[in-house]
């Protein structure tokens, strides 16, 4: 395994990470690019749901391919061990001696019923940050609610106030709370190490992902709860804001953002637009006059940005310091030049993936230069080497745990999922 | 739980100046309900995020916006500006003894001021300076000038999100810098973590582009391992180059958020559902041929989808949220409410566990509600919400009381509109 490396943030950090899906396993993905080693508790009996989702170039099942799964994952270890038996809660245990940190979010009471609750693993190492997420938090009527993000964006109301005031709500693309998360919580899991360092005191975290993503609405719910004002769909529309919206150009759904924020934003969008006649309107000279004409506002604009070039109309606005910008597809932001001279996007090479994209953290350290690792692992890829050089096990010690089934390594058939 | 807690919160030795506006409060937020120390430093105006509504009875002053509530509690506030050359000196004398500074200038704007991380960097070697802007400080976009929108579509989020025959949409509620103000609370405390081995500082430099792009699922991916070009599906979602998932259903009072797919969570709960629908005779015999726990996530196909959705659509217009709701705990089904706003607030398991809080604010002639912390801890308090700084607060508290300041001179710098 590789060395400490305490020039890095968290060159010596330990983190035994039981986390599946997204928000946990980007949570600890922040650590593991940052220099901590963490490793992945993983079983083929149970696979995580992200490692079958696409996209992947693997025809029919495997636990290998998935390029979704790969994105959360690099620079991780895999243990590949069947928590269904005893050995490996033993096992599990003494990984937990070795560890800082234990993150995990299954529904509650899971780690508990594996005998791994916190009250268990402080026995085995008392100053223990263990790092719970779940989707409602613990306790309560509804703690064991299973579920993930795609859901979570409904009840934590973001799909309600997502959409055209005349339609239905629409979900924000994806899991989309999931994302919201691992910013909190890797802060936090820093925050309570920082506070084990100085006080020798470690913790229980119990992020209710709800709770977390409430924070990203919350003026709405200040204003519900002290004015009694229901939340409402505006489309792209702000209120103190117009034009502010996404315009059709060339081509087939191409669009481009123009929102103009002040007068001096609006001039410039006429001038970039060579003065039109309709733009001189009265009615438009002022904020109040163009939200109280917004419809009409929006249809004329349209009608005069379908002739341009989105990339070209961008350039031009900014250009003249208007707020505006491309409505990225997806290889839009793959080929975006401002993400690739950040180097936001790493490819690695590997099997059954082939060469896949992983995203890097969106921020640069100026004293913590990227380190690039290895790409995700395969499923129970290093079984052995986390045996050895964590647990001090002999082969003579392994070999007889795999043979039993408590230790998993990588198979070349193909894994029945359950 | 175990530990006896006490009022230190995690991070109660370390002291945050926090120089941003709307754009990059919730940093400084997160690292206040931590525990941090966070001076708010406004220009004597005010910050400009007291601007934004909704405000407390639509009345809009500055201490009564819900933007600033939500974003600036659990900080202190001072006035102070940094242009003026007293101002420039007094924050240098800040600068000093703090342990983080964050901003949400332009790039190059507080390098303008003498006031970049190379300067700063001279006064105070183990200083963190966090930058908060849409693109980075460099690069070809790095000047660009990016409201909330223009952010979500450059972050290529707006494709996707909306209803495929109308223009690309984003979430309702601006988020664009919430993502990028939140990572960077994670960016700063990465650094701390290297400066607590190495006693340097340095300099975090946040691109909220790059943080709306970490939340895009899979359809960054889908297109150099597919060649999928992912695009928005209104009530469906495309989870792959030929497959898809419907997520919101209209019901009788409306709507509930149920992913319809494969895999080896959803595909249970949609069994279950399946059977309670048979169990009400509501399932065909297509339905009932499905078992959606082998189908895999991802692989339901548009024609598959066209048979599943009028049997389930009808099952649902025929019930309220809450009865699908209630329904769908009992089952084990992955159904959820698609909340409103007063939902919310109504939750029983948010009440359960005591999530809205309400304060006592006489200057508000009367309660108020507020949210409670974004997580909890055992040994040490994370707070939530609480009533916000009014401008300049604790001017006296830091100017004289702290920096040592004759009070003479910090009503001289009033004054003179330094502070």
């Amino acid at each position: 395994m590789k060395p400490d490396d305490p020039t890095r943030p968290l060159g010596q950090l330990k983190v035994l990470d039981f986390c599946w899906v997204v928000a946990g396993p980007m949570t600890t993905s922040y650590l593991a690019e940052y220099g901590a080693t963490v490793v992945r508790v993983e079983s083929r009996r149970r696979p995580d749901v992200l490692r079958t989702s696409p996209p992947s170039r693997v025809k029919g099942k495997s636990l290998n391919g998935s390029g979704y799964y790969a994105n959360y994952n690099a620079n991780k270890y895999a243990l590949g061990l069947n928590l269904s038996t005893p050995k490996a809660i033993d096992i599990v245990k003494r990984m937990v001696a070795w560890a800082d940190v234990v993150s995990e979010n299954f529904t509650p009471g899971t780690m508990e019923r594996m005998g791994l609750g916190y009250e268990e693993l402080r026995k085995v190492k008392p100053d223990i940050i263990m790092f719970s997420t779940s989707m409602l938090g613990r306790g309560g009527p509804r703690s064991k609610l299973p579920g993930f993000g795609a859901v979570l964006s409904s009840l934590s109301g973001m799909t309600g106030i997502t959409g055209w005031p005349d339609r239905d709500p629409t979900n924000p693309y994806g899991a989309y709370t999931d994302f919201i998360i691992p910013r909190f919580a890797v802060a936090t899991i820093l925050s309570a190490l920082d506070y084990r360092r100085r006080t020798g005191i470690g913790q229980h975290i119990d992020l209710s992902q709800l709770e977390t993503s409430l924070h990203f609405i919350a003026p709405l719910l200040l204003d519900r709860a002290n004015n009694g004002r229901e939340g409402a769909r505006t489309g792209n529309q702000h209120d103190a804001a117009a034009p502010h919206g996404a315009f059709p150009c060339q081509g087939e759904d191409r669009w481009v953002t123009i929102t103009c924020m002040s007068d001096s934003h609006w001039i410039a969008l006429r001038q970039v637009l060579g003065d039109p006649q309709w733009m001189l309107d009265e009615r438009f000279h002022t904020l109040l006059g163009r939200k109280h004409n917004e419809d009409e506002l929006e249809a004329k604009l349209a009608d005069m940005t379908r002739a341009w070039d989105s990339e070209e109309l961008v350039e031009a606005l900014q250009a003249a310091q208007v707020p505006a910008g491309l409505v990225h597809t997806n290889k839009g932001m793959i080929e975006d030049p401002q993400l690739a001279y950040r180097g936001h996007i790493v490819y690695y090479e590997k099997a059954e993936i082939g060469r896949h994209p992983v995203q890097r953290s969106e921020f640069r350290l100026s004293r913590a230069p990227a380190a690039r690792n290895w790409p995700t692992p395969f499923i129970g890829e290093h079984t052995r080497l986390v045996c050895r050089d964590i647990l001090g096990m002999t082969d003579a010690d392994i070999e007889p745990l795999l043979a039993e089934g408590v230790l998993e390594e990588p198979t070349a058939e193909p894994a029945a999922s359950s | 739980m175990a530990e006896s807690k006490t009022d230190a919160g995690m991070l109660s030795p370390y002291r945050v100046l926090d120089l941003t506006d709307e754009r990059g409060l919730l940093c400084g937020k997160i690292l206040a309900d931590l525990g941090a120390d966070v001076i708010q430093v406004e220009p004597p105006e005010g910050n400009s995020a007291r601007r934004i509504a909704p405000f407390l009875r639509d009345d809009p002053k500055p201490d009564h916006s819900f933007f600033w509530w939500a974003y600036a509690a659990n900080k202190r506030s001072i006035t102070l500006d940094v242009a003026r050359s007293d101002g420039k000196q007094l924050l240098q004398r800040l600068a000093a003894s703090a342990h983080f500074l964050i901003e949400s200038g332009r790039p190059g704007e507080m390098e303008a001021l003498g006031l970049g991380y190379e300067e700063l960097a001279a006064i105070n070697p183990a200083l963190i300076v966090v930058s908060i802007t849409p693109f980075g400080q460099t690069g070809p976009y790095a000047t660009y000038l990016a409201s909330d929108l223009v952010g979500m579509g450059m972050g290529g989020f707006m494709y996707v999100t909306g209803d495929p025959d109308r223009a690309p949409l984003r979430v309702g509620f601006p988020h664009f810098y919430l993502h990028g103000s939140a990572a960077a609370a994670t960016g700063a405390m990465l650094a701390h973590a290297q400066r607590v081995h190495t006693g340097a500082g340095q300099h975090v430099d946040v691109s909220c582009q790059e943080a709306v792009a970490r939340a895009l699922a899979n359809s960054l991916a889908g297109y150099p391992i597919e060649g999928s070009i992912i695009v928005r599906q209104g009530s469906y979602r495309q989870t792959g180059a030929g497959t898809f998932m419907r997520i919101t259903w209209p019901c009788k009072d409306g709507f509930v958020n149920f992913q319809f797919s494969g895999g080896a969570s959803s595909g249970v709960s949609v069994n279950n559902f399946v059977r309670w629908m048979a169990a009400e005779g509501m399932a065909d015999e297509y339905l009932q041929s499905l078992d959606f726990t082998s189908l895999g996530y991802g692989t339901v196909s548009r024609e598959m989808l066209d048979r599943i959705v009028p049997p389930v659509s009808r099952f649902l217009l025929e019930r309220t949220k809450q009865e699908l709701f209630a329904g769908a705990i009992e089952r084990r089904i992955l159904l959820f409410p698609v909340s409103t706003l007063g939902d919310i607030l109504e939750d029983p398991q948010l009440q359960a566990r005591q999530f809205f809080q309400t304060l006592d604010c006489p200057q508000f002639d009367a309660e108020r509600t507020v949210l409670g912390p974004f997580a909890r801890a055992s040994a040490a308090p994370i707070k939530g919400g609480g009533v916000p700084p009014s401008l300049g607060q604790h001017n006296i508290e830091i100017y004289e009381h702290e920096l040592g300041l004759a009070r003479s001179d910090v009503v001289r710098l009033r004054g003179a509109g330094v502070i």
